[in-house]
């Protein structure tokens, strides 16, 4: 194998963080390098260092035996990186085809030839093994998983040959996962290089050469075989201890008063939904991306309007389509993307904690200057969101502790139903375990918990009862402990892939 | 007093929330830092006057500064919470124009003065509420409905006054111009006041706090619970009523109510919004910063007339203090992760 990026003790400072101290990664010509750190480890900020898009403070890169430096994203194009990040840049309103010259667009006396790039788009996916995307397709109408092929055949056209992938797999589905799986292989067998970025260790044994662990924004362990290297090595590896990060069982069985009612609830994408949970009950649905779940809990929080049937929360209807009604009566939601839905990301984590239950700390509207941040410093001692500071803005804290904060809202909030879509994306292996620890605390403390996932585990560990969720129904509903992962897997996929 | 007002509220202006362990510390890193680049442009400006005009550093000056600030001042409070809420209102000016025209009406103003205040309050505030429900209940861009209100408004109040000046009559309003307590006109005070009330209400309420949430993040404020809706109609009644008192003051100023009223205000209060350092965007922004965004256009309006200058290199520094003003606060906010 010859080396093709080498990198050796970068620092990168910013006002008051250290955000790289040390790190160092060898990428050998065609090998899928996986980077694993828990956030907040310097993983992002090593993929902008990568893309030119950050100068280090101090360190090397060697680029096919040279040592290089990337002033601008535009060198490091030029040199042969290309990144998939994780929100995807691709320009929605431009089709297939102008997305992948975007940039390099072949012309001649400065026009555009639109059919060379349809041309050449159109190879590219083939080989991609995509044919099936028309290139004059507008971007925005393509799946997330089409969108990110066609990020893919943007990184080839420009004849990338280290393609940095940052956790690609987060909005695709098993069978789109498998797909982009057979891509990577491919690319690597002709020579492309991958640095490839994801929280889902199984991957990383599936699809990884080699692993490199970052913590606190140096290098741990470089060059660990992908395949061998033992989890539970590379979890005390990335928080530097043994983690258990098992989901803990129930400790008793939950209450008999119903509070949440959901009855043939419908939308636009799913009908006939309907199921209770009880105080201190947890319910998972599980379901692939797509499949109408993430629609089911945002139509039960009023988020979207049903097209027919009732919520009832402790027995009183609620009106739909009013997310204000569903708060009043004590319903909590974490939505998916926690970004765009969740966080006002300039504001203070306190503001963000406070803002459902801000008319507790006003008198008659008006607020003092601090008026809900001693509220605030409780209820993020009780999560341990880091760091412990109300006043700090919320997009300087990790994926996990923002997610804490999300929840913490709720918590401060304090109803009885909680509605939990993807508790644990992009949140690292640390903050996982609390995460889990503290669902099923809410849950002994009676409340009702709903927890949508695409990781079955997750749904079978946290759940009570489950409900399989394909093409917009319910196709089974069971006690998790009737239930494993082949079997769940199963009914996900429907009978044709059984 | 007026003044006092002013330079008082600065120090309490910090949007960012408390974490100063002294009071001393949170006004420099929070209000006065904050706006520090403006301070100094009024500081420079200020020194250009001394410099330029004996007659700038004199009281009498220095309250016609506040004076000519005063109107455009109220108006821009209300743009500065439209802006925050995430939104725009190009219908200010002619708003305003509006309701000075139809509180200047000979039947108007046959019923006194308090009917003239209270029908300029009321035409501002419908005009905004409904901007307001199109905007958030009929889901079209504040752009076109705020220029479409701004065009139907101009042709309501040029029909209204048949394209003529109404005199105000009217004594009492006529005489808010003129009066003067302590020395300063009572437009300062008026303008003071709506400072001072906007102020509390965007810092101190729980109707400011959601404003600032809905401008920074709609979708996450609503599934918070928020009335996004219903709270963004509210913005621009809000919007609508600091028109209203607008047109009272100008009305008494000018002693007419008159179609040509305020027009260009609008780009006058958006751009004092943003030289103030709030976001276009919604979400963030101060209204201490708008309002010395005011008084830096007023100020360099005043030092142009006092040396005889042509209003049309004004235009021109105006311009580029928008320019510059912007360019400092993008490399202010790049310096910080």
């Amino acid at each position: 194998m010859t080396s093709l990026l080498t990198v050796r003790g970068i620092v990168k400072t910013f006002p008051g963080v250290r955000a790289l101290d040390g790190v160092d990664l060898d990428v050998a010509e065609g090998e899928v390098h996986c980077l694993l750190g828990q956030n907040g480890a310097g993983k992002s900020t090593l993929i902008k260092v990568l893309a030119g898009a950050h100068q280090p403070d101090a360190g090397e890169l060697t680029w096919a035996g040279r040592p290089v430096a990337f002033p601008s994203p535009h060198a490091a194009d030029a040199a042969g990186i290309a990144t998939i990040h994780q929100e995807l840049d691709l320009v929605p309103g431009l089709s297939v085809a102008e997305n992948v010259v975007l940039g390099h667009e072949p012309s001649r006396l400065g026009f555009t030839r639109l059919r060379d790039a349809e041309a050449l788009t159109r190879g590219l996916l083939l080989r991609l093994g995509h044919p099936e995307i028309p290139p004059r397709r507008e971007v925005g109408r393509l799946s997330a998983a089409g969108q990110q092929v066609v990020s893919v055949a943007r990184a080839l056209a420009r004849r990338a040959r280290l393609i940095v992938m940052d956790e690609p797999t987060a909005v695709l589905d098993p069978n789109e996962v498998r797909n982009l799986f057979r891509v990577v292989r491919e690319l690597t067998a002709e020579g492309v290089s991958v640095v490839y970025i994801s929280h889902r260790l199984e991957e990383i044994r599936e699809i990884g050469d080699r692993v490199t662990v970052l913590k606190d924004g140096a290098t741990v362990a470089r060059d660990l075989p992908a395949r061998t290297t033992p989890t539970a090595e590379v979890i005390r590896l990335m928080t530097g201890r043994p983690v258990e990060h098992a989901i803990p069982p129930p400790s008793a069985p939950p209450g008999d008063e119903v509070v949440l009612e959901v009855e043939d609830l419908a939308g636009a994408d799913f009908r006939g939904v309907s199921f209770t949970v009880r105080a201190g009950e947890v319910v998972g649905l599980a379901g692939l991306v797509g499949s109408g779940r993430s629609e089911i809990v945002e139509t039960v929080y009023g988020a979207r309007r049903a097209t027919a049937g009732t919520v009832r929360v402790r027995g009183r209807a609620l009106r739909t389509g009013s997310v204000a009604a569903a708060v009043r009566a004590g319903m909590g939601l974490c939505p998916e993307e926690r970004k765009s839905q969740g966080l006002l990301l300039h504001e203070s984590v306190a503001r963000n904690v406070s803002l459902p239950a801000l008319g507790r700390f006003a008198r008659a509207g008006f607020l003092g200057p601090d008026a809900e941040s001693g509220a605030a410093r409780a209820v993020m001692a009780r999560l341990d969101v880091r760091p412990a500071d109300p006043s700090r803005p919320v997009r300087t804290l990790s994926g996990g502790n923002q997610q804490k904060v999300v929840l913490a809202r709720w918590l401060l909030h304090g109803g009885g139903v909680l509605l939990l879509d993807e508790p644990t994306r992009g949140v690292d292996v640390g903050a996982r375990g609390e995460i889990y620890a503290l669902i099923r605390q809410l849950a002994e403390q009676g409340v009702a918990v709903v927890v949508v996932s695409s990781e079955i585990p997750e749904v079978l560990g946290l759940a009570d009862t489950v409900l399989v969720v394909r093409e917009g129904r319910v196709v089974h509903t069971a006690p998790a402990a009737e239930l494993d992962e082949g079997k769940v897997l199963d009914l996900v996929m429907g009978a044709a892939h059984v | 007093m007026s003044e006092q007002t002013t330079v008082s509220a600065e120090p309490m202006a910090t949007e960012e929330p408390a974490a100063g362990p002294s009071p001393w510390s949170r006004l420099f890193l929070g209000g006065v830092g904050h706006n520090l680049g403006l301070v100094a442009v009024l500081a420079l400006l200020a020194v250009v006057g001394v410099a330029t005009a004996d007659t700038f550093a004199t009281t009498a000056n220095l309250l016609t500064i506040l004076t000519s600030a005063s109107i455009i001042g109220v108006i821009t409070v209300g743009a500065t919470f439209v802006i925050i809420g995430g939104g725009i209102d190009l219908s200010v000016g002619k708003l305003m124009a509006l309701a000075s025209v139809w509180a200047t009406t000979v039947a108007t103003q046959s019923f006194g003065p308090w009917v003239m205040v209270l029908c300029a309050l009321a035409v501002g505030a419908a005009g905004g509420l409904l901007n307001g429900l199109l905007i958030a209940y009929g889901r079209i861009v504040p752009f076109i409905v705020t220029l479409a209100m701004l065009i139907s408004a101009q042709g309501l109040a040029e029909r209204i006054s048949g394209r003529r000046s109404q005199i105000v009559t009217d004594p009492t309003i006529a005489a808010i111009a003129t009066t003067r307590l302590l020395g300063i006109p009572l437009l300062v005070y008026l303008f003071a006041a709506v400072v001072a009330i906007g102020w509390v209400v965007l810092n101190r309420t729980t109707f400011g706090r959601r404003t600032f949430a809905i401008g920074g993040n709609p979708e996450a404020a609503r599934l918070a619970g928020l009335d996004v809706r219903r709270h963004t109609a509210a913005l621009y009644v809000v919007s609508g009523l600091c028109c209203g008192v607008a047109a009272i003051m100008i009305a008494s100023l000018t002693t007419t109510g008159s179609s040509t009223h305020g027009t260009l205000y609008e780009l006058d209060a958006i751009a004092a919004v943003i030289i103030g350092g709030t976001l276009l965007s919604g979400g963030r922004g101060t209204l201490v910063g708008s309002i010395l965004g005011v008084l830096v256009f007023t100020t360099i309006t005043n030092l142009f007339v006092l040396n005889n200058l042509d209003t049309d290199v004004q235009n021109i520094a105006k311009g580029a203090i928008i320019v510059a003003a912007v360019l400092v606060q993008a490399r202010a906010r790049r310096s910080t992760p």
